[in-house]
């Protein structure tokens, strides 16, 4: 009865979703006037935004427009490339994590990310899921079986691979990778999950089932999506962020920047003057 | 411009046709001279070293009269010895510099003049390592003639060898595979030993056995290291490794194949003359073996990571 009542909320909350309106005011993650820099080039200006709990974000925008990189500063991968740098705050759990006592380790569990390829380890489905937690500590072998079933369930790729756990991750289709590496984050529990073009190295109908994925992993969690697809964006966000030429321009409901651009130059990328 | 004729533009394009004939035929002629030679090379030697090879006794007996008779067990045992010695000395130094180089090492003065000495090593004249190894350690060090000596100048020159194949196999890695490592926070030093250095495993592997053919047959860097005789007896049962005589004692002198050539052939031996022809028989087919091996060893691990 109450699973029945589940999910016909949750299917209320899918409309909602897809009609791109916000659903949520509590803030899970907010940044306040971040600076990218790589070298002497500025990539990235003074982009404040709020994401929220529960929520779907997009970030959209032409080639080279700042989108990724600003969505690498949020779990500071930025740190990994030699040469750049990110200036600001970015406020999570009430703190600021743009500084250099931060606990990069402790912070990149809490802020998963999911790449552009499909990259899953050289080795087991199973071993895919527990690798990190193990390297974090987590030794109870029954728990890292739950951990693997609950992760994968949450990905939508138990029923395909349960029965070869042990395989390797390189026999699974490129869409199955994706959604392994998806189940991977999800083993960590993170609050936050990036994702950096996900679907873009996918099949049509591996899009499809990465994005039916998007409203239930959004569930007390913050998701962030970098996207080339403007159809995917106006599908699954609930809030979009337009960047152009190293600037954040428009932020708004997602209906709203569709159906409503203010800024001519979100108006003329959405018309197709540019892309 | 209507001057060229449909005759000219025909003769254009035949004569172009034909140049393309005659230099594919040229390419084609340089690459079979080259196989015909390795080829010959090798059954030469199989020939002539067959019937040495086929001599009961020939790589089980221990040589006698200075190598001029009997079989060349030891030797082959201390082959295969030095490049065992080597490999233990020569991998782990070879796997962190190489690891240090393609994951830590900062962009700056002191990462370049480290690259170039490495590629200097490489490119450093055996016999020249070998007189550095004999003085260092063999006079130095007090060592003598001795396997350890000699596996240490023979790590000198493959330590350039095994480091570059090792960087290439690690900056192989595709940095997706880096990313997603440190996006679920785990460390650099976690990154390296749990996912890169696998994924690069079958890169490896094939560099090691093959770079292990090339230290099998090296001769000069042993002649004043290890010596130019194995001992008339080795005892593989004794525990007692300080004994000259126990095949493990690594202090003792040892012979490599290819010393063991150079040693019966220069002291111009007539009647040996079968004994070197088996020995380099021996020698080639390792080393043939080692390039086989290498390549079946990488692609069946490759083939067990990639899809199982």
């Amino acid at each position: 009865m109450t699973n029945e009542t589940d999910q016909f909320l949750s299917s209320i909350d899918d409309t909602k979703k897809r009609a791109g309106v916000a659903i949520s005011d509590e803030v899970m993650l907010e940044t306040h006037d971040v600076n990218v820099y790589y070298g002497d080039h500025h990539a990235l200006h003074d982009t404040s935004l709020k994401f929220h709990t529960d929520e779907i974000t997009a970030l959209i925008g032409p080639s080279g427009c700042g989108k990724s990189t600003f969505l690498r500063s949020l779990n500071l991968m930025n740190r990994e490339i030699k040469g750049c740098r990110v200036t600001g705050e970015i406020i999570y759990r009430d703190h600021n994590i743009n500084t250099n006592t931060e606990n990069l380790f402790e912070l990149r569990r809490s802020i998963g990310m999911v790449f552009q390829q499909p990259n899953p380890f050289h080795k087991s489905i199973r071993e895919n899921i527990t690798f990190a937690p193990k390297r974090h500590g987590l030794k109870d072998k029954k728990k890292l079986d739950q951990l693997v079933e609950e992760s994968l369930r949450g990905a939508a790729l138990w029923d395909e691979v349960k029965d070869k756990l042990d395989q390797s991750a390189f026999a699974l289709s490129g869409g199955q990778q994706q959604r392994l590496c998806i189940a991977r984050t999800l083993a960590m529990h993170p609050d936050v999950i990036l994702f950096d073009e996900p679907c873009s190295a996918l099949d049509p109908i591996s899009t499809l089932a990465i994005e039916d994925l998007m409203n239930s992993l959004a569930k007390g969690r913050s998701i962030i999506i970098v996207t080339h697809n403007m159809e995917q964006a106006s599908r699954v966000s609930n809030r979009t962020a337009f960047f152009y030429m190293g600037e954040m321009v428009e932020y708004g409901e997602t209906d709203q920047i569709f159906q409503r651009p203010k800024d001519k130059r979100l108006n003329d990328y959405l018309t197709g003057m540019f892309s | 411009m209507a001057s060229i004729t449909a005759e000219a533009q025909e003769a254009r394009i035949k004569r172009s046709m034909r140049n393309d004939k005659i230099a594919t035929g040229v390419l084609a002629a340089i690459v079979g001279v080259v196989m015909l030679i390795v080829v010959a090379m090798v059954v030469y030697i199989l020939a002539q070293g067959a019937g040495q090879l086929i001599q009961p006794g020939f790589l089980t007996e221990a040589s006698r009269s200075n190598g001029t008779e009997g079989g060349i067990a030891f030797q082959l045992f201390d082959s295969f010895y030095l490049l065992v010695l080597t490999l233990i000395i020569s991998l782990p130094i070879s796997l962190g510099g190489a690891v240090f180089l393609v994951e830590y090492a900062p962009e700056g003065p002191i990462t370049k003049i480290a690259s170039t000495a490495i590629e200097t090593l490489s490119s450093l004249p055996s016999i020249v390592v070998g007189m550095f190894g004999f003085l260092m350690f063999s006079v130095n060090f007090g060592w003598g003639y001795s396997l350890i000596s000699g596996a240490i100048a023979l790590t000198m020159f493959n330590i350039p060898i095994l480091t570059r194949v090792i960087q290439q196999a690690l900056e192989d890695v595709p940095s997706s595979q880096r990313d997603a490592c440190l996006a679920m926070g785990l460390t650099r030093w976690e990154t390296t030993i749990h996912v890169l250095i696998p994924a690069a495993m079958p890169a490896i592997v094939t560099g090691v056995v093959l770079s292990a053919g090339r230290v099998f047959g090296e001769a000069a860097a042993l002649l004043f290291t290890s010596g130019m005789s194995s001992p008339a007896r080795l005892n593989f049962f004794t525990l007692n490794f300080a004994s000259p005589t126990c095949a493990w004692n690594i202090f003792r002198p040892g012979e490599s194949l290819a010393v063991h050539i150079y040693k019966i052939y220069g002291e111009g031996s007539p009647e040996a003359q079968h004994i070197v022809w088996g020995t380099a028989a021996v020698l080639m087919i390792c080393v043939l073996l080692f390039n086989v091996l290498s390549r079946i060893a990488g692609k069946a691990l490759a083939r067990r990571m990639t899809a199982e």
